[in-house]
């Protein structure tokens, strides 16, 4: 049982929430993620580790479904049932250079994670931070404190720049000299960021947020199509070359429980009713 | 006087039980025990106890059935086996202790699997027996919670030790409690064993990956010693065309999120299952005899296609017999070299026809393709059973511990492994084999542990 701390609203549907987890706080390595069981007869989900303090894992999540509304629902003092973790393999702790990081809806709470790592490592940030409109910007302070250029874009044009965050990037690509690019947000988005820069040859690193059970290497439902063959995202991942994955293998796999996700949805919108 | 048959195992339905998840085989009455009992020789050389991984002595707890003394017969065989309901229920029975009994050479052996899964339940609830040493408070940890490390830390504890048991998943028990299904051996009892274990003093820790919450490093700070018994759960792929279809899935993952996550009473439980229509599961061995049965529970039809024949499957025979009883249908010899699917999802396996030809080494015969003969079986799901490869997690975090080509570790005959005081055993040894061996590898190791201890 792991106690629930603190829990704070960031953007809409989104929260922060801080979790007594002492011994995962110390094991933590930026790019590692936790497998959270909100209950007992729970779903194992995973969510990365946002920040740390001595006692607590911090996490950010966007409450989608039936897990991360039930983690939503929760209350400060309340116990979560399990947490598994860290796990994943950690960031690269290397200089390369001139790094872009571009971080799509909710993929910037792990953005945070990873810039400041890639700060601290000595590496020049430039920011990409998309949304779909302004009230869904997350973290556009903390980007902004390690990046030496943050360019926002939203679908809708409420805020920064109106339209996509491969714009932005094809015209920093055209501009300067890019040694990195690494890139976390829904799929289609580091698919579409992994097709403009393949042909350029510049090195891109993905999140990849495939469907996970175990996260220790050993159900392999997290599996994607990786250079010619076939990987696990939990223990060779997240971080994957986006040049590598198959997107064909992963697209249609995080979809897989479209149709019992929505089961699960509809009795707990019953329940609270 | 006519040699007698065997007396049968009660066991449900096959037509009911394709419908629910409850145990297959029922469990033999006191009244079927000492029937089946008395069939025994009490053999002068018993060679049944050469057959059984840990020797139990087969002979005198049969003996002690006989006599009606079903306590003494349990403890009897607790001095070699920790968790007699487990064994006795999944053991492969018929290449292990029945193989060797004297009867078998008339095809009825004693029914040795079966008596002994009688004691166990007979006894397993009422207050234990057991005798323990003086707490020493030294600790001890053992890595993983499957038969090895149970066995182990069940050893250790009652010889005082402080025993601290590491868990990555959020439940214990390792295959026993992800992998095998209810229907074969009910969680009821691998919980009940576990309790016992607490009971004892033993400390268990879930949640706990070694090699990414603790390194091996810290554990060797904080231990006197430790034993490894991470089992071999990574899933082998077929590596052929296709296999990341929607759809397809290892028996881990289908297995893990049936027992493990409990699926099969999804939505009540969050984790969903596909409950596929026509299903193909590849392998045939117990893991792929158990996701057919799965298979078959939520509903589908079920067909098994493995690369040699009947003769080499590697499951138990009893699960082979009670998957064609629930209506599982065999493709035999054929192998899958292709995947087809639509939108993402797969839709059949392309296999071709085997010959069998010259026997290997082990002596089993090698599976050539016939040419020309690939088809296509229709199907919404596949669930590939092909076997198990140790997981690298920790070897990822401890490149000093000695491997072998495979990933397996490396002990020497005191199960010590190239790094002092660092013990190993089950699966993560000898590659994917048996719960009694594992029960066994972890039961020895103790010994050599407790010395290594002692005489430091
Ligand atoms: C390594 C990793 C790190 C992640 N970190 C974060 C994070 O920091 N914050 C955050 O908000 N989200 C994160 N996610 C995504 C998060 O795990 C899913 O949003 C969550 O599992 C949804 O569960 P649900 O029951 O609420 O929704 P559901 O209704 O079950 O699913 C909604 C969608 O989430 C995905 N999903 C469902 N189940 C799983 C599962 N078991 N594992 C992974 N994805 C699943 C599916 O694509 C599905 O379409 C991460 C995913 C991965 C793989
Ligand atoms: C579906 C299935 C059916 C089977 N049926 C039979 C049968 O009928 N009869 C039979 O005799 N045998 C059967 N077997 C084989 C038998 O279960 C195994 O041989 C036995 O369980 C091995 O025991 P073990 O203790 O070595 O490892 P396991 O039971 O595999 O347990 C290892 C445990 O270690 C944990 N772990 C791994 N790495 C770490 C880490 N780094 N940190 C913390 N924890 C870790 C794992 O999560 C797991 O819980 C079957 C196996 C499967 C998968
Ligand atoms: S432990 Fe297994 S092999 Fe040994 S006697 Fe019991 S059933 Fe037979
Ligand atoms: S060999 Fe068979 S008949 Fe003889 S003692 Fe053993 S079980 Fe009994
Ligand atoms: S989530 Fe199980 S292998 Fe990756």
């Amino acid at each position: 049982m792991y106690e629930l701390v603190d829990k704070e609203l960031v953007a809409p549907d989104i929260w922060k929430i801080k979790v007594r987890a002492p011994h995962i706080a110390k094991a933590y390595k930026p790019g590692n993620f936790v497998i959270v069981l909100p209950h007992e007869r729970g779903e194992r989900i995973p969510l990365t580790v946002f920040d740390t303090d001595e006692e607590n894992i911090h996490i950010v999540f966007q409450e989608v479904g039936k897990s991360t509304k039930l983690l939503g629902k929760m209350k400060v003092g309340e116990q979560i049932q399990d947490i598994m973790g860290p796990t994943g393999h950690a960031f690269p702790s290397q200089k390369f250079g001139n790094v872009v990081l571009i971080a799509g809806g909710v993929g910037a709470a792990t953005a945070v994670p990873l810039g400041k790592h890639l700060r601290a490592c000595g590496n020049n940030i430039t920011v990409i931070l998309g949304a779909r409109s302004k009230n869904l910007l997350l973290f556009e302070k903390e980007l902004q404190d390690i990046s030496e250029k943050l360019i926002i874009t939203t679908d809708d044009g409420s805020y920064g720049v109106k339209g996509f965050v491969t714009d932005a990037l094809r015209e920093i690509l055209s501009n300067e000299v890019v040694d990195l690019v690494v890139t976390i947000g829904p799929a289609v988005m580091m698919k579409a960021v992994s097709d403009i820069t393949r042909p350029l040859k510049v090195k891109t690193l993905v999140s990849l947020n495939s469907i996970m059970v175990c996260g220790t290497g050993m159900c392999g439902a997290c599996r994607v199509g990786y250079k010619d063959g076939t990987v696990l995202t939990c223990i060779e991942g997240p971080e994957l070359d986006g040049h590598m994955v198959d997107w064909n293998t992963l697209l249609p796999r995080l979809s897989m429980y479209k149709e019992e996700e929505a089961i699960s949805l509809s009795l707990l919108d019953n329940e609270s009713r | 006087m006519p040699l007698k048959d065997r007396i049968p195992m009660p066991e449900q339905d096959p037509k009911l039980r394709i419908t629910n998840f409850d145990e297959v085989a029922l469990g033999y009455t006191e009244e079927q025990a000492l029937m089946e009992a008395s069939r025994c020789l009490q053999c002068p050389n018993p060679t049944c106890i050469q057959g059984c991984p840990v020797n139990i002595d087969i002979k005198a707890f049969i003996g002690l059935i006989q006599e009606g003394k079903f306590k003494e017969g349990y403890y009897k065989i607790k001095e070699k086996n920790n968790f007699p309901a487990m064994t006795g229920r999944v053991c492969p029975q018929e290449i292990q202790c029945e193989a060797s009994c004297v009867l078998a050479k008339m095809g009825k052996p004693i029914a040795i699997g079966r008596l002994e899964r009688f004691l166990a339940d007979h006894e397993m609830y009422k207050p234990q027996q057991i005798e323990t040493e003086k707490k020493n408070h030294i600790p001890v940890a053992c890595v993983g919670t499957g038969p090895a490390s149970l066995a182990a830390a069940a050893d250790l504890a009652k010889k005082g030790y402080e025993v601290h048991l590491f868990e990555a998943l959020h439940l214990p028990g390792g295959v026993l409690s992800y992998g095998i299904p209810e229907f074969r051996l009910p969680k009821k009892i691998v919980n009940h064993e576990i309790m016992l274990l607490s009971d004892l003093g033993v400390l268990i820790h879930t949640d706990v990956i070694i090699g990414k919450t603790y390194t091996l490093q810290q554990l060797r700070r904080e231990f006197k010693s430790i034993f490894l018994g991470t089992g071999a759960g990574a899933p082998l792929l077929l590596r052929v065309p296709g296999e990341n279809l929607n759809g397809i899935f290892t028996a881990n993952e289908f297995l893990i999120r049936v027992n493990l996550m409990k699926a099969y009473r999804f939505p009540e439980f969050d984790t969903p299952i596909k409950k596929g229509k026509e299903v193909v599961v590849v392998g045939a061995g117990n893991v792929a005899m158990d996701a057919a049965r799965t298979a078959r529970r939520l509903g589908a039809n079920v067909t098994v296609v493995y690369r040699r024949s009947r003769a080499e499957m590697p499951s138990r025979a009893e699960e082979v017999q009670h998957a064609e009883e629930e209506g599982i249908h065999m493709k035999l010899p054929t192998n899958p070299v292709a995947f087809h699917g639509k939108d993402g999802w797969v839709q059949s396996v392309e296999v071709v026809s085997m010959q069998l030809g010259s026997p290997d080494e082990r002596g089993r015969r090698k599976p050539i393709p016939i040419e020309g003969s690939n088809y296509e079986i229709y199907c919404d799901q596949v669930i590939v059973a092909i076997g198990t490869t140790p997981n690298p997690i920790l070897k990822y975090s401890t490149p000093e511990l000695l491997l072998t080509p495979h990933g397996n570790i490396v002990v020497d005959e005191q199960y010590q492994t190239n790094i002092p005081g660092v013990f190993a055993g089950g699966d993560i040894v000898t590659g994917s084999a048996t719960v009694i061996e594992a029960l066994g590898a972890g039961k020895k190791a103790a010994i050599y542990i407790d010395k290594f201890i002692k005489g430091a």
